[in-house]
């Protein structure tokens, strides 16, 4: 079984959301996403200073099996993004709540967060895949 | 409820993430392909490849047989054990299936299939048989292990008898021995060294374990994908298939026009079609920015006459040996030493080589 963080928010599209205080959210892809997906070979992720709207296309996630679109959770704009996922895209499958994480966006609306899932929630939408 | 092989309960212990592949549930990693793919290039790894399928021909007409039936010419065969890679062409020139033909005499020749296109293969080789006096006899009662790598010979003589290394001893490229109930071929699908073993179903999981016991990794499909196509070797359904002529898919070297008289299924259409002058080629491309060529995306260039040209990628991956990705694609034989393929909307600008990327662990470019 998947590891589902009871803390995070989720898109049914596999994004997870941390709340880091200020307005600031950090995202990245579900444990459950990097196994369909597998080895992760090249993250293309945002610059920082773009801003985006909940849904938009925000970055690619190219594993040895596809190219996968990952979609912003929620409005704002991008205010960091993990330098590190340039040399070793595989964090993102070893470790994808924590160092594999893609980008920290800054949101316009907080309220937005109220649109996603939590752990239950997404947990749910995964099993009926 | 898709078929399992023999070694099911093996992979669910070894940890695999299970696949329905053409309708056999194959691993296709254990955790990590990429690592799967690096234990080939550098040390041994072992694929269950008992979904493919044996096939023995037998009888008085065994060579006419086969001499009609594949575009590649089995009298070419004459040392007992000699394999020999082909094509099997319908009317028209397209590719059934390709296959790998045993020699093991005038009167005996082992096939081994592809398991995708096994049901039309037989269906296709029994029909053909109709005129001729020979057996054609599957036997699902074998699976085969392929166990490839710098090391994977030395790291298989553990496991085999004193007579199987004996009968080993100097064997040469694509050759096999049938000793001690285990039918052992110098073949492979990965342009590593190794063997290709076909073994008893009931001595198989024997065999894996052994061979998991001296260290030989256990590897999934997805590995298997990425080592062939380093190797620029064609996967059958992506890189040819029955609308696709071998002459476009580098399988030129695979049909024996000589003797002129042979009249292999398919022939007259191969003629028409060199006549013709629209021949596709297979390349290989290289993109060495980010980015991973994919089955499909188009390749456009300009030819030297200033038209604009498109082809298409067959299959591309990420090559974990080499760090960016590669394909393998059929383009107008005009194309030159660079063009682009449209990846996510955008042009990409990749190189164009000959197709074959890693051989023995190194770059061929």
């Amino acid at each position: 079984m998947s590891n589902i963080p009871a803390e995070l928010k989720y898109a049914t599209s596999h994004e997870w959301v941390r709340d880091d205080g200020n307005g600031i959210y950090t995202v990245g892809i579900t444990e459950h996403a990097q196994g369909l997906l597998g080895d992760m070979v090249f993250v293309d992720l945002p610059d920082v200073g773009d801003t985006f709207d909940a849904g938009d296309d925000i970055a690619v996630a190219e594993s040895v099996k596809a190219a996968s679109d990952i979609y912003a959770p929620i409005t704002g704009e991008v205010v960091e993004i993990n330098e590190e996922l340039e040399d070793s895209p595989e964090l993102v499958n070893s470790d994808a709540f924590n160092d594999g994480y893609l980008f920290k966006i800054k949101a316009d609306d907080a309220s937005e967060l109220a649109n996603l899932l939590d752990a239950e929630g997404y947990q749910a939408t995964i099993e009926e895949d | 409820m898709a078929e399992q092989t023999i070694l099911f309960d093996k992979h669910i212990e070894a940890g695999a993430k299970m696949v329905d592949f053409h309708g056999w549930d194959m691993p296709i990693n254990y955790g990590s392909q990429i690592e799967e793919h690096h234990a080939v290039r550098q040390d041994a790894g072992m694929f269950d490849v008992s979904h493919m399928t044996v096939v023995d021909i037998k009888g008085a007409q065994a060579k006419p047989f086969l001499q009609k039936l594949l575009a590649n010419d089995v009298a070419k065969l004459t040392v007992s054990g000699k394999a020999m890679y082909g094509g099997m062409l319908n009317e028209t020139g397209g590719v059934i299936d390709d296959l790998i033909t045993y020699f093991i005499s005038d009167e005996y020749y082992r096939l081994v299939v592809n398991s995708a296109t096994r049901v039309k293969d037989m269906a296709w080789i029994n029909k053909q048989a109709a005129s001729f006096d020979v057996a054609v006899t599957e036997l699902p009662e074998l699976s085969m292990i392929a166990v490839q790598g710098p090391n994977a010979k030395e790291k298989a003589a553990k496991v085999f008898s004193a007579a199987q290394n004996a009968a080993l001893e100097g064997i040469k490229p694509f050759f096999s021995v049938d000793v001690d109930g285990l039918f052992i071929a110098t073949t492979g699908y990965t342009g590593e060294n190794g063997y290709e073993i076909i073994v008893p179903q009931a001595q198989c999981a024997d065999l894996w374990q052994q061979l998991l016991d001296v260290d030989v990794r256990p590897c999934g499909l997805g590995a298997r994908d990425t080592l062939r196509l380093e190797a620029g070797m064609n996967l059958y359904g992506l890189d040819m298939d029955e609308d696709v002529s071998p002459l476009a898919a580098n399988m030129a070297w695979t049909i024996a026009w000589e003797p002129s008289e042979r009249e292999f299924i398919g022939r007259s259409a191969l003629v028409e079609q060199k006549a013709s002058g629209t021949l596709h080629k297979q390349v290989g491309l290289i993109l060495e920015a980010k980015g991973v060529l994919r089955h499909g995306q188009k390749v456009v260039f300009t030819d030297s006459e200033g038209v604009e040209q498109e082809g298409v990628i067959t299959s591309g991956t990420f090559s974990p040996t080499l760090g960016h990705s590669v394909a393998i694609a059929r383009v107008p034989r005009s194309i030159g030493d660079v063009a682009q393929v449209e990846m996510r909307k955008k042009f990409v600008e990749v190189k164009v080589v000959k197709s074959g990327f890693v051989r023995n662990g190194k770059k061929t470019f």
